[in-house]
Formats: C-alpha cells, structure tokens, sequence
C-alpha cells in the first residue's frame, strides 16, 4: 500500500503558445487536507483538470494507491474515487435538494414491473442520510433555491461526497461565505478528514490555508515549486514562493491627507424592511473609507441604494453642502459619483465589446463633435492614457476584454469611472479574483487616487485589505452602520465585534 | 509577414468562419457556368432590387438582435405599410379605391407610413422596457395585432390601381434594363447601408447599443438610459419596415395583407448568416448586407435550378438552422 492515495508526477501540458504545467507534481495523503496555492495562471485548475481527464495531459502519470492508471473522463474520475466542488455553483433552484444531489444519476426502480421510473423514496433517503454526513438537517424535498448561498455549498458537498469518495478537491470554497459559515465548512472538513478522505484545497486566503491544511503545495508558472508541512509555513514564506520574488510590502504607502468631510449621507433607508436602514456616514476629500461587514450585512445594497440601482424610502446625500438628488446611475454620475460593482462579470464588463468600448462607455458624452459624431480619435487617447497610467496588459484597445485576466479587467473598468473625473469613488470588492501582484497595482492605483483629492469608500470583505488600505473604516451589521473604527486602530477582533452585534 | 500572405490568412479565417457563404458562393458560380442567363445584367439587376428591400428590413431587425432582443412583427408591419402605402397611393381615377381621400402624393404618402412604422416601432419598444415583456412575445402579439390591423385597413382585399408615376419610379434604373444597369433601389440601399454604418460606429447611439447587448446590467450602471435606447431601437427599426413596405408596393405594382408573411424569419435569418450574435452585443452592418446577399442568392440559385417553388422554404429553412448551428459552434470552440 502506498503512503499516497493520488499521486500526479511529472505532469506536462501545453496548450497553442504556452505550456500550462510544467513537470507539475501532487502528491495526496489520505485524511489529510493539502492545499494548492499559486497564482491566478499558476497551473492549479489546468491540474485539477488534468485529473479529471478534461484535458489530456502530454506528459506525466497518474498514480492511485501507487497503481498506474489513466483518467480518461470526469465520469472516471468520479469511478475511482475523485470529486470536485467547484468555485462557481451550478444548482438547479427550483428543482429539490435530492434531485440537485442525485441529478443525472436517479435511483431508479419499475413501476409494474416492466416501466423505468425514478425512484423518489430512496432518493430522499438517501439524500437524508447525506445531508447528516455534512451536518445539514433540512428536509431533503426543500427546493434548493430556499437554501442560502453556504447552505447550497454543503449540498454540493454531499452530493461530491455522494459515491465512494477518497479525493475531494475545494475550489475557493469560502469566496461567498460568512466568517460563521466558514466555521461550518471547516467542521465538515474535519468530519471527512476523519473519515481518511484526502482533500485538495485551492484558496487565496492566506489564514485560512495556515489553520485548516496539513500540507501545502505551490506552483508558479505551471511549474512545481515545493511542498511543506502547513506547520512551518508563514504567510510571508509562501507569497515569495507564489510571486518567486520579495514581496516588501502587501499594501502601499499611502501619502493622502484626509481633508473637509465633503460627501455625507444622512437616514438612508432601503424600501425594503430586511435591507439597509438609518445609515448615516460621512466621508472627508482625500479618505478612504473601508465598509467591512459579513455577507448579508447589506454593504452593497447600501452603496447600490445611493447610486441610484436600489430605491430608498428615506435619507440624502449631500456633496460639498449641496444635495444631490439620485434615482438612477445616470443622475450618481453626472453629479459626480462612480462605483465598480462586485460582479465584474455581472455587472462591470461587457464581455464580447472592446477594450476601448469597455473604457469609454460611461463617457461618451464627452467624446462627441458637432452635436451628433463620436470622436474616436480622442476615444483612442483615453485607451492609450489608461493603458500606460494602470499598466493595462492588452494587446490593444481593439481587443475583447474577456480575454484579459481578471485584474487588467479590473483595470479597465476603474479607468471607464476615472475617465468621468468622478469626486466620489465607491470600489465594492476592488480586489475580489485578482491575482497577488495585480491586487498591490490595484491598491496602489487607489492610495494615488485619495492623494489626488477623490473620497473613496471601498468594501471589502478581507480584512487585511481594510485594515490595511483604511483611513478609517466603517463597520456593518444586518442593515445598520454599527461603528466606525480609526485605521490605525484596527484589528481583526475590533472589527469583528461590530460586524456581529446583532440586534 | 508581408502583406500578401497577411491576406491569405485573413482569407482563409474568413472561409473558416463564414462556411454558409462560402458555400453558397460556390453553389451559385458552378449554378452560373451551368446555366444560361444566370450571369446577365437582367438576373444582377433582379438580385439587387430584391436584395435592397430585404436590407432595410434587415437593418431594422439587427439592432434589435444585438440587443438580445428580436422582432417577430418585421414581416406583418412591411405588410401593412405596404397596404397602407397602396391604399393611399391608388390612382384618383381608380374604379376599385378604397378611399374617398383624394389622391394623394407618393412621398406624403411616405411620411404617413413612417409614422404609422414608427408609432408600432415604439409600442414595441414601450412594451419591452416598460412593462419588461420579454421581446419574442412582445413581438409575438404585435405581430398578430399589426396583421389584424391590416386586415381591417384593406377588408382582405388585394390592392392595385397605383399612380403609374409611383411603380416607375420604384422600379426605375440607371441604364437600360437588358444591358448593364443600377436600380434605384439599390441606391436607397446603399444610403441606409452609410447611414447605419454610421449610427452603429459613429455615434453614441450606436455605442450604447452594443454596450446593452453586451451587458445589459453593466451598461445600466454605467449610466446608459437603456430604456431610451431600446425605444428608439424598435421604432427605428418600424421606420425601416415602413420604408421597405412602401418600396415594396411600389415594386411589386399591388399589394395584399399576405405581403411581408415570414420577412422576419428571413431577416433574422440572413442577420445570423452575416455575424450578428444571437448572444447580443455583435454584428456589423456589412455582415447583414452579406446575409442578405446570401439569402437572395440562394433563392435565385433555386430559381434557376427549376427547384420547385414549395422546396424553396425547406431549403432555406435548413439554410436557417445550420446558419444558427454554425454560429453557436464558433462560441463553443472558444470556450
């Protein structure tokens, strides 16, 4: 018997100009929880489906209880023991929490002997009996779409743990959950660890690779890099492997002076009773305001309430003394207001259009001659200035922004506000998806902005990132602004006190 | 890489990526060595007077497919602006009038359609944005209203008796008609061509566009009124159907309420051939001008190879589907 229940050594695979993995190693106890950390293009995923027989890999073996064998398919993979949960949840909301777990491989029985047809009763018994493993108890006839966002995960994890399974493989699984919720995930972790499943984890989070992982393996470049006990890691160690350079400093020094209070929202209520209510806060020229909060706290409804995509049933903002009247996005930006959403991909970037396209869509209007035609000329000069002010990676303006990594989407994007010279600058979850090294051009582009003069209010649900980029941070809880903390003052416990005081 | 084999390449991409036309090309080229008359001035000019009405028609329905959207009422509003267009255009001498207005002049007659066109244009685009019906079924009922609208203006009568100078006019020509020629229509074609070229790459219009067929969200959050632009999306394109309706009277010297029966289908059609995305937020204005070649060629091609006329729909039918089936493939083989 081998000490390893998998085992991918000297795995190569190349796709047209590249080589995505190269001579990439993993090597899985059982019962152990392994994580697999790199950056954004590291190789991790192409991995993962290498394993999964997605891709074919040109080089390199598979070994199972060091046996030799071939994956060939993900049907395969789920044969000899191995599943996934994967970062984006594919749930079917309207159909059952058994059905979801037992889609496209129903129980079946004969109705009158000769008729197939699914079998419900065992189906649900058996969902039962998996909802308990993940310490779930709901009804597993419960349509799926009742359940919150942490909630469908545990389904997803009992449906991944459904067969026979020896490997799991977590793909970010905490990217949408609350810090409780994490508690709750890591238990079921624990549970399955017990039970001698080896469990590959992918993560950017840092704290939590160092407190749930026995082991860690880093890639860079589709290389391999080297595997440690988590036990003698720290945080510092393994962004310099990840990067493969010193990485001095996370966030950048910041040389903002905070001026007047300019921007000041007072008794902000949402329509809707459940949502944000008598939110009062100000923000001075020059600050960064970090809005910490744990999901479901209503930071973003807050902040989509004052551009205008919510309705509110009471409260004003006022900029500079005058009050600004908004019921849509247009009314927030022509007076001065921007924000890059959450969703990039929902709501920031529209995919199939240009770069260029993407730049200037929100300031058309200054681009326009003799009343009627765009100026593509100068279109072209506001691609070219972003390009070099942001270092934007694109081939050129004329190139679809879905084939940009995340973080020069990013870019893009907070280029497409700037170019409207806005006062006020909401970035919710600037950072989220975003590569190490992309994340720090990201802050720094942030710290020049407050030097300029620009009020920024940036959520974040990192707490590093707040407290690090923060002159001052306001903290959520259900709906209601709980308290404001000074950013040198604050810590990870301060904060959390005030996200969960619950009323 | 010099410039020559840089336009081998792109030759060659466009083969790859345009198979339907490229077929059809190819079809009608051996159908043109094969057959006599397929390569004269008669046949072109044909070609191009049936295939400038069919544009503008075409150029209607694309901004409404870059916008995810469709519209199903393309074909019964061409149908009642040509009624409309005939009604009031008939000869004030006619026996058979189905007005006691007096005659009236064909380019008043113009403007009246247009604003009829642009009046359902805009209940359309009212009924998309305002009420959030989705456009297949929003177009799905004004089709069937616009038909019965029709069928009120005319009592299902066949309309004729146009003032002659009309029909001349419409079907006039540069040239003589058995050596080369240019009709008229194609320059009406060939200015809408220009004019759209220019709202989808020029103006700010055109931008907020594509940015909704894009990322319809996205582009609400970035300040676009995506509700004017939807508006004025439908009832540009009910303009166009009015356009192409009172051409199409002209052109066909009568007109019935079975007139412009399956023109959406066709341009939808011919808008997929030429690129437009039924994924919105793609399509170019020289890719429905290619569309709509394609469609016409193939049915000329029909014409001459003596395919009977009821194997015509089945034929452009399966043009349709694998036109549809290609197109997706593209976006599949990129994932």
């Amino acid at each position: 018997m081998s000490e390893y229940v998998l085992e991918m050594r000297g795995v190569c695979k190349s796709f047209p100009g590249v080589k995505a993995l190269d001579h990439a190693q993993l090597k899985l106890r059982p019962g152990t929880v392994h994580a697999l950390m790199g950056e954004n293009g590291a190789g991790k995923s192409t991995l993962m489906k290498c394993m999964f027989g997605i891709y074919k890999m040109d080089e390199g073996d598979i070994y199972i209880d060091g046996q030799k064998t071939v994956i060939s398919d993900p049907l395969e993979a789920w044969d000899k023991g191995i599943s996934m949960v994967h970062q984006e949840l594919q749930p079917i909301p309207a159909r059952t929490i058994g059905e979801n777990i037992f889609l496209g491989r129903y129980p079946m029985k004969k109705a009158l002997g000769f008729i197939p047809v699914v079998d419900h009763d065992k189906m649900y018994e058996d969902t039962a009996k998996l909802l308990k493993r993940v310490r779930m108890d709901f009804d597993p006839k419960q349509k799926l779409g009742t359940l919150t966002v942490s909630q469908m995960q545990s389904v997803e994890i009992a449906k991944a743990v459904a067969g026979n399974c020896r490997v799991l493989i977590l793909d970010e699984p905490t990217s949408s959950l609350t810090q409780n919720e994490v508690e709750a995930l890591f238990r079921i972790v624990e549970d399955l660890k017990k039970e001698g499943v080896a469990i590959v984890y992918i993560s950017h989070k840092m704290d939590e690779i160092l407190r749930i992982s026995d082991e860690v393996t880093i890639m860079r470049d589709g290389q391999y890099i080297g595997t440690w006990e988590a036990k003698d890691l720290t945080t510092d160690f393994i962004i310099t492997k990840m990067v493969g350079r010193e990485l001095t400093n996370l966030y950048p020094k910041r040389e903002n002076v905070p001026g007047d209070v300019v921007f000041e929202v007072e008794d902000f209520t949402s329509i809707n009773p459940r949502s944000f209510r008598h939110c009062s806060f100000n923000v001075r020229k020059g600050e960064i305001l970090g809005v910490a909060g744990l999901v479901g706290a209503q930071r973003t409804e807050l902040m989509e309430g004052l551009f205008g995509t919510r309705s509110h049933t009471s409260g004003t903002i006022h900029y500079q003394g005058k009050e600004l009247k908004i019921t849509r996005p247009k009314d927030a930006i022509d007076q001065g207001i921007a924000m890059l959403t959450e969703d990039r991909r929902g709501s920031g970037i529209m995919g199939v259009l240009s770069v260029a396209d993407n730049i200037s869509v929100a300031s058309l209007n200054k681009y326009i001659d003799y009343g009627f035609m765009l100026n593509t000329k100068k279109i072209d000069e506001l691609v070219e200035e972003n390009r070099k002010k942001m270092n934007i990676k694109t081939p050129s303006g004329k190139t679809l922004i879905q084939s940009l990594s995340g973080g020069n989407q990013q870019k893009v994007l907070i280029g497409r506000w700037l170019a409207n010279d806005p006062d006020v600058l909401i970035l919710d979850e600037p950072t989220r998806g975003i590569d190490v090294g992309a994340k720090y051009e990201i802050y720094c582009i942030i710290a020049d902005l407050a030097k300029q003069g620009k009020s920024i209010i940036m959520i974040s649900s990192e707490m590093g990132e707040l407290i690090g980029m923060s002159d001052r941070i306001m903290v959520m809880c259900d709906g209601r602004i709980t308290g404001f903390i000074d950013g040198k003052e604050a810590n990870q416990e301060n904060i959390m006190a005030l996200a969960t005081q619950f009323e | 890489m010099n410039k020559k084999d840089n336009f081998g390449k792109k030759f060659l991409n466009y083969v790859k990526s345009n198979p339907i036309v490229v077929m059809l090309v190819i079809v009608a080229i051996i159908v043109g060595f094969t057959k006599d008359n397929f390569f004269s001035w008669k046949n072109f000019g044909n070609l191009m007077s049936n295939t400038a009405v069919r544009f503008l028609i075409a150029l209607g329905v694309s901004g409404c497919l870059i916008t995810k959207g469709t519209d199903l009422s393309a074909g019964r509003q061409v149908g009642l602006a040509a009624c409309l267009a005939g009604i009031l255009i008939q000869r004030g001498d006619y026996s058979g009038r189905l007005t006691s207005l007096p005659q009236m002049n064909m380019f008043v007659v113009l403007l009246i359609v247009v604003i009829i066109g642009a009046l359902l244009g805009l209940l359309n685009g009212a009924i998309i944005t305002l009420l959030k019906v989705p456009p297949f079924i929003t177009t799905l009922g004004t089709q069937t209203i616009v038909y019965g609208l029709c069928l009120v203006a005319t009592d299902a009568q066949p309309i004729g008796g146009f003032q002659k100078s009309f029909i001349d006019l419409i079907n006039g020509r540069i040239g003589n008609s058995n050596g080369f020629h240019l009709p008229y229509l194609l320059f009406v074609a060939a200015l809408f061509g220009v004019i759209f070229w220019f709202l989808y790459n020029k103006m700010r219009h055109g931008k907020y566009m594509y940015a909704i067929g894009g990322n319809e969200v996205a582009a609400e959050v970035s300040g676009v009124n995506t509700t004017k632009t939807l508006m004025l999306i439908y009832t540009t394109a009910g303009i166009m159907y009015a356009i192409a309706g009172w051409l199409l009277a002209g052109k066909t010297g009568g007109a019935s309420t079975s007139m412009g029966m399956g023109y959406e289908l066709e341009a939808i059609a011919a808008c997929t051939i030429g690129g437009v995305s039924t994924t919105g937020g793609i399509g170019t204005v020289s890719g429905v001008l290619v569309g709509v070649l394609v469609f016409e060629l193939l049915k000329i091609v029909l014409q001459f190879l003596g395919v009977n006329p009821y194997y015509n729909y089945i034929v452009q039918g399966v043009v349709i589907v694998v036109a549809v089936a290609l197109d997706v493939r593209k976006y599949l083989a990129k994932k």
